[in-house]
């Protein structure tokens, strides 16, 4: 490596590093991509004067550049908002199957007897490389309802599970000890693209994020084995700092749903359901649902609301509804604030990003440990499109799949309006019995609809 | 034990330290941006991707290229870009308080 590409490859991990910085405040946030962006350009342009191209080496990575421009492009331009998960679940996917490819045709390279040390990494990305392609993509399925979001679950899972990954160890090992045989990275690949898929399959579509996120790290350290295999200097530096840092974002991710890592992964939503479903046993229990203009009334002569919004107000884009009803509000003397949850929505900060998009002054927007003692104050919670995070069963029923997550306090609330488009249960997959609860008021519709509906009628009253 | 393999190691040792050091304080409203912003950067397998392509000279290895370059780039690109729209919306609140003040002005 000539003297000039390590020094290319030096600034890029420093800009890697800054960007990684700037990306954790709020602040620089957006700044911090473009620098790492242009690590990113320093790095590969500084790789290219290394290369022996081959005819067919131009022609398939201009092909190659051109095809995957095209689809990153367009496909994080054009999608939405709520979609934004599965979409970083599915560009996660590709650069672990990447990482595998890489290993295997530098692995095919090595001949009949390759090194250890060159031969470790590459297994190692091969594997790693392909639970995380796998896992993205059944990660990106459920989010992106192809298939449901619930967890799938059967008898003895874990126990297969932990087979096959038995299997994938001995298999590596087989193959390092033995030869490269070309069909044994085949088998090899197959049996992780399985574990990868099996892997999420238990898993519910609300731990989707810190899914993801963990599948990142497993991308980071496969592009950082597939460094050590390829000696270079660039992969295993960003490759290390995006196994680390997304290992340590994993963690932070589930703390912030109160919930740890193991329970996240392995504690199987599906395992405790049943004796959930049979423990709450609120289905069949009546509600009372409300029209537009009583509900009007009881918001115009509070004194104090506070808006809880969840996914369901991503979806309906009624962010700018909600915006105009608090104004309406305060207009009147009310005082309005809204309470985010850290996991409302599908994404931490969701609900920040799309109030923040509709001008919603930053001062009332309230985080949940500063917010949950002024629910009691409160005359009305106005609960828009939430449903899991404010269900008390995480505190009451320690049956419940979400016992242990800190909810917000909405059932503390004088009165509470949960605006909701059904009584289909949320993203858990559970009952919630605050929508029994003898002050609560059901909404049934969309919930921009609804919330241009009570505008009006507040208008009117 | 190579030389090149113990630099090798010591970048990686290293390079896992200031990887958990430099986010440890994010705040949670960062979190899904900086997995994005992450998953973007590891789309450098890139660079790996366009090195295995380079000398490819059989059927297997046009195949492998071809696909590993154009996941990578797919990786690299959208990671960017995705990133980058979430953090746009963060813009909206720093101009939503000079865009209070103008009003009043003008009107």
């Amino acid at each position: 490596m000539s003297t000039a590409i390590a020094i290319a490859y030096l600034v890029a991990a420093v800009l890697f590093i800054l960007g990684l910085k700037q990306l954790s405040s709020p602040k620089g946030a957006r700044n911090g991509n473009f620098t790492a962006a242009v690590g990113m350009v320093i790095a590969l342009l500084a790789t290219l004067p290394l290369l022996h191209f081959t005819t067919a080496g131009v022609v398939i990575i201009l092909i190659g550049v051109v095809i995957g421009t095209a689809v990153g492009a367009v496909g994080a331009r054009m999608v939405k908002m709520t979609a934004i998960p599965q979409m970083v679940a599915l560009f996660n996917g590709v650069g672990g199957g990447a990482a595998a490819l890489v290993a295997v045709a530098e692995l095919l390279t090595f001949g009949v007897h390759p090194s250890f040390s060159e031969a470790f990494p590459s297994v190692f990305s091969i594997v790693i490389g392909s639970i995380s392609f796998a896992g993205s993509m059944i990660a990106f399925a459920k989010l992106q309802e192809l298939m449901t979001g619930t967890p799938i679950t059967y008898p003895g899972q874990q126990i297969v599970n932990g087979l096959l990954a038995a299997a994938i160890i001995g298999f590596a090992i087989a193959v390092l000890a033995v030869a490269s045989v070309p069909f044994s990275f085949l088998a090899l690949m197959l049996l992780a693209l399985v574990l990868g898929v099996a892997f999420v399959l238990p898993i519910g579509g609300a731990d989707m994020p810190v899914v993801i996120s963990l599948l990142n790290a497993f991308t980071g350290l496969a592009v950082a084995a597939s460094g050590f295999t390829l000696n270079n200097f660039a992969l295993i530096v960003a490759g290390t700092l995006v196994g680390a840092s997304g290992s340590l974002l994993t963690k932070l991710m589930s703390d912030a749903m109160g919930r740890s890592l193991t329970n996240v992964l392995f504690g199987a939503f599906g395992q405790i359901q049943a004796s959930a479903t049979a423990a709450g046993g609120v289905s069949g229990r009546s509600v009372r649902a409300g029209n537009a203009e009583d509900l009007a009334t009881l918001l115009a002569y509070s004194q104090r609301v506070i808006i809880v919004p969840g996914y369901g107000l991503a979806v309906a884009q009624a962010q700018h509804a909600a915006r105009e009803l608090a104004e309406l509000l305060e207009k009147r003397g009310v005082e309005v604030t809204y309470a985010i949850h850290p996991v409302a929505g599908r994404m931490p900060g969701h609900m920040n990003v799309l109030l923040a998009e509709a001008n919603v002054p930053y001062e009332q927007l309230k985080e949940m440990d500063d917010v949950n003692d002024e629910f009691k104050n409160a005359d009305v919670a106005l609960i828009v499109g939430a449903n899991d995070v404010v269900n008390p069963s995480a505190r009451n029923s320690p049956g419940s799949p979400i016992y242990g997550m800190p909810i917000l306090n909405a059932d503390q609330a004088k009165n509470i309006i949960f605006m909701k488009r059904s009584m289909r249960p949320g993203f858990a997959g559970i009952d919630n019995e605050l929508m029994y609860g003898p002050n609560t008021v059901m909404f049934f519709g969309d919930a921009k609809d609804s919330l241009t509906k009570l505008v009006n009628a507040v208008k009117a009253a | 034990m190579t030389n090149n393999l113990l630099n090798e190691l010591t970048f990686f040792v290293l390079a896992v330290f200031v990887g958990i050091e430099v986010i440890s304080k994010v705040p949670t409203i960062l979190h899904t941006p900086l997995m994005s912003g992450t998953n973007a950067i590891h789309g450098i397998i890139l660079v790996g991707a366009i090195v295995i392509a380079a000398g490819a000279n059989s059927p297997v290895t046009i195949i492998l290229g071809l696909v590993a370059v154009t996941l990578a780039t797919t990786n690299v690109i959208g990671g960017f870009v995705v990133t980058d729209r979430m953090l746009e919306m963060f813009k909206g609140r720093q101009q939503a308080k000079p865009s209070q003040t103008i009003p009043s002005k003008t009107t």
